[in-house]
């Protein structure tokens, strides 16, 4: 196989050591002809979503209904944006493209994506509803002192969505390059732009209904093409695989697990990330206070879970059939017409090939378009969470103590949202060139290590204190960045140092750095005997009762 | 409804059943996913030529992709499971246990 022609994915997975920490994003991609079914059809999705942020504005006053959508999303409604939020353009594109290559690993990647969900079930979701209101931070600081753990959150929340965001900004710039034959410049700027329109204008209410739409879009796309697929087997999936390892250059190897786990403790390590991690996204904590119960939070996430649960098995079965539909006609999907020289446009190409292939080219347009709005989603929800951590926890409770009024809360927002969306721009530009493959991991590193622990030791126990559960969080916090940075994704793939010289060799530091953040936090909370200590373990009653039966919960009723 | 009385809740004993109910399904079910996913995660590892077996002579099918599918599946039911239980016999407990203290 030439080498040059290779899909990144390939590279990523199988010449590192650290397969399933790659992380799925787009890597450098050629420019391809514009596109201008692709793009009319994005320019539709932009009017209808900025007709709805119009329609929002009017309904956004106050703090609350910019935080929340004044609280009144249904289960279903939320669980549908929340895997908006969730599912991602590189997901999409990725692991069909990963499946496209080898089959079988694709659906291993698949599942760790999907585990994180019913943890955040069991674990979060209702106790989230219940105590909070605005940011986890809220939940996180129940009984705590305000100005250390909101500190905290802040800190954690910015990292996060920071990382997070890069990502998706690098992503959009490539994708567009791909799909639509526009400037990375282009791309990245009209994501900043957009997005930031969503949030400044239309809060979380417009935010929402991007995600739901881009959601509806992306599952009915996709559920078309898996059907298109099946139908050709006559529903056999049997006779998909048959056809699939007879055509496929590694014949019956796409059956069996391949080069995706080569070493156990750093595939344990990237599962705790994933699973953990999902419990500690800003972005997706926050969505579990646009809901007006405990109730319909719970029902957002089993909805979510669902979605995500049956996008993943549709992937699965869109890479399985671009594997036999491309390569039946070779002369339109293959570089020169050549199957062993790769796809066009590189190895994440393979859904959006295969949409042509299933529904022409104006199918191909609508899976671009749903592609492209699908990163407009996701950088908004974390746009969004950036502006709550930085107006409500930093700005209302850090510095005005808690006094401030809503419309001053509001307008920092909104400054805020501005700034983050320079910021992602700019962000979005500085990376171009940059293999930005390990932010995403790292986000959930992050998450895992530094606001997953705390939240869960400030509800679960009743012996945890500010002192330790803002200490267990800067360690997790600064440890899971240190410790990726001296991993091979960064030190050997970014940073250039010669192959084995990390001195970090595990794909995640999850396993060690949300360890070190729990045990931090039990030992400085034990040996905590202050006065403040003892106040904030006598509230621990109060907050147990609210956490579990709802009451005093905030409701659209308190504004 | 709000001037519930703090006491009132926690001298009921049917409030740290509800507690205690509620982390005990929350921790069983989680070591439930996890045991699942490592255990999917290690097979992989550790085990390739046991994913790797057909379904039957003459399958092309290998046994790892109906265990794959079926561990996606499994994580939406036992969330599922979990959401059913908590909106009907956790909330029913809760407004039972609000409803006495209020008296």
């Amino acid at each position: 196989m030439n080498m040059l022609k290779m899909p990144w994915l390939l590279i990523l997975f199988f010449n590192a050591n650290h397969a399933l920490a790659a992380g799925v994003d787009v890597g450098q991609v050629q420019k391809q002809a514009t596109n201008w079914t692709a793009i009319a059809m994005f320019i539709g999705f932009i009017l209808i979503t900025l007709a709805i942020t119009r329609w929002a504005a009017k309904k956004t006053r106050t703090a609350a209904d910019f935080y929340t959508a004044g609280g009144n999303i249904t289960g279903f409604q939320n669980g549908l944006a929340i895997a908006g939020d969730y599912m991602s353009a590189a997901s999409f594109l990725g692991i069909s493209g990963l499946v496209f290559a080898s089959g079988f690993d694709g659906l291993i990647f698949s599942i760790g994506w999907l585990v994180g969900w019913p943890v955040l079930t069991f674990l979060m979701a209702e106790r989230l509803r219940n105590l909070g209101r605005f940011t986890f931070a809220d939940v996180a600081g129940y009984r705590f002192s305000q100005t250390p753990i909101r500190i905290f959150a802040a800190c954690g929340s910015l990292v996060v969505v920071l990382f997070y965001m890069i990502a998706q900004m690098v992503g959009a710039g490539q994708l567009i390059k791909l799909l639509f034959g526009l400037d990375y410049f282009v791309a990245v700027l009209s994501v900043g732009g957009l997005m930031m329109s969503y949030v400044l204008f239309g809060g979380m209410t417009a935010t929402t209904w991007v995600q739901i739409i881009k959601a509806v879009l992306l599952l009915v796309g996709a559920s078309f093409m898996a059907f298109a697929v099946l139908w050709q087997f006559h529903f056999s999936p049997e006779a998909l695989f048959a056809k699939a390892v007879e055509v496929h250059a590694k014949k019956d190897a796409i059956m069996a697990p391949g080069g995706l786990i080569k070493d156990p403790l750093s595939a344990v390590s990237v599962g705790m990330a994933l699973m953990f991690g999902t419990a500690g996204l800003p972005h997706i904590l926050m969505r579990f206070f646009t809901v007006p119960s405990a109730k319909e939070a719970r029902k957002s996430v089993a909805w979510a879970t669902t979605w995500i649960g049956y996008f993943y098995i549709l992937t699965f079965i869109i890479g399985f059939g671009a594997i036999v539909l491309l390569t039946q006609n070779p002369l339109a999907y293959f570089v020169d017409g050549d199957i062993t020289k790769g796809l066009q446009g590189g190895g994440n190409m393979a859904a959006v090939h295969l949409a042509n292939a299933v529904g022409g080219n104006v199918f191909l347009g609508f899976i671009s378009a749903v592609a492209f709005a699908t990163i407009l989603a996701v950088v908004s929800g974390l746009t969004l969470s950036g502006a709550s951590a930085v107006a409500h926890d930093l700005y209302a409770t850090v510095i005005k103590k808690g006094k401030a009024d809503s419309w001053a809360e509001l307008r920092v927002s909104k400054i805020t949202t501005l700034c983050l969306g320079v910021v992602a721009i700019l962000l979005g530009i500085a990376f171009e060139k940059q293999n930005v493959a390990f932010m995403v991991m790292l986000a959930f590193a992050v998450a895992c290590s530094a606001n997953f622990p705390v939240l869960f030791m400030s509800v679960l126990w009743k012996n945890c204190t500010t002192r330790g559960a803002v200490t267990g969080g800067f360690v997790g916090l600064i440890l899971s960045v240190t410790l990726t940075i001296l991993s091979p994704a960064v030190w050997e793939k970014v940073l250039g140092y010669p192959e084995g010289s990390a001195w970090f060799p595990y794909a995640s530091p999850a396993l060690f750095s949300m360890t070190a953040a729990f045990v931090t936090i039990w030992l400085v909370s034990l040996t905590d005997h202050s006065p403040q200590a003892q106040r904030e373990r006598a509230l621990f009653d109060a907050q147990q009762i609210r956490s579990e039966t709802g009451l005093g919960a905030s409701s659209t009723s308190v504004h | 409804m709000r001037n519930i009385p703090a006491e009132r809740i926690l001298a009921n004993p049917k409030f740290h059943h509800l507690v205690r109910t509620r982390n005990r399904y929350a921790l069983v079910m989680t070591l439930l996913v996890v045991v699942i996913y490592f255990g999917y995660i290690l097979l992989v590892a550790f085990d390739k030529p046991f994913l790797a077996q057909k379904l039957g002579a003459g399958w092309v099918t290998s046994l790892g992709i109906p265990l794959g599918l079926g561990v996606i599946v499994l994580t939406i039911l036992i969330t599922a499971f979990y959401v059913h239980v908590a909106n009907t016999r956790f909330d029913a407990m809760a407004a039972e246990l609000l409803r006495e203290a209020a008296e």
